[in-house]
């Protein structure tokens, strides 16, 4: 189990690699 | 929520994260802010591989309620493609993993429906009003399904 979230900055590039896997897109405040 | 393993796990197994800051993506977060019309934190979308969104979590919620809504989305999502047999799968799946959430009731709901649309049985429809009656009879879901009786 991975230990944290690895979160990417690029929306685009993640939905033109998502082939079927649904994107969590995250609009955040929290500390990074 | 996201430090909590749980969290972790299903966010890994099931997602393509990506995390937009007000502040240190400013420029992504007002882009995609206005592409999605998502204007407060934490606003947290599930979109499909076409960009199109399948299910908002708007606000805080404590790791349970979190959990749920992320796979309330799961079978939202599945709906929408129309894979009715995996949205009933996955809604039934929230019913039995987070039975005292406000997904819940939505997922019985949608779980008499998706058997619906997988067999034109409107007997599925009867017996999802009927599971009204024993759980969640308060909900605003109790209500639309008691047409179904």
């Amino acid at each position: 189990m991975a230990n944290q979230i690895q979160w990417g900055r690029d929306f685009d590039a993640a939905l033109a690699a998502a082939k079927g896997k649904l994107v969590l897109l995250d609009f955040s405040a929290a500390p990074m | 929520m996201y430090p909590d393993p749980r969290v972790i796990d299903f966010v890994t197994q099931h997602f393509v994260p990506v995390r937009v800051h007000v502040k240190d993506n400013a420029a992504d977060f007002r882009r995609l802010g206005d592409r999605f019309d998502a204007h407060w934190t934490p606003t947290t979308l599930i979109v499909d591989d076409t960009g199109t969104e399948r299910y908002r979590i708007e606000g805080f919620l404590p790791v349970g309620d979190f959990l749920s809504h992320l796979a309330l989305g799961l079978a939202k999502a599945a709906f929408a493609r129309q894979d009715y047999a995996a949205a009933e799968r996955q809604y039934r799946d929230v019913l039995e993993r987070f039975p005292d959430t406000d997904a819940a009731p939505e997922a019985q709901y949608w779980a008499g429906v998706s058997r619906y649309r997988a067999t034109n049985d409107a007997a599925a429809l009867k017996a999802t009003g009927q599971a009204f009656r024993e759980h969640y009879q308060d909900s605003a879901w109790a209500k639309k399904a008691s047409v179904w009786i």
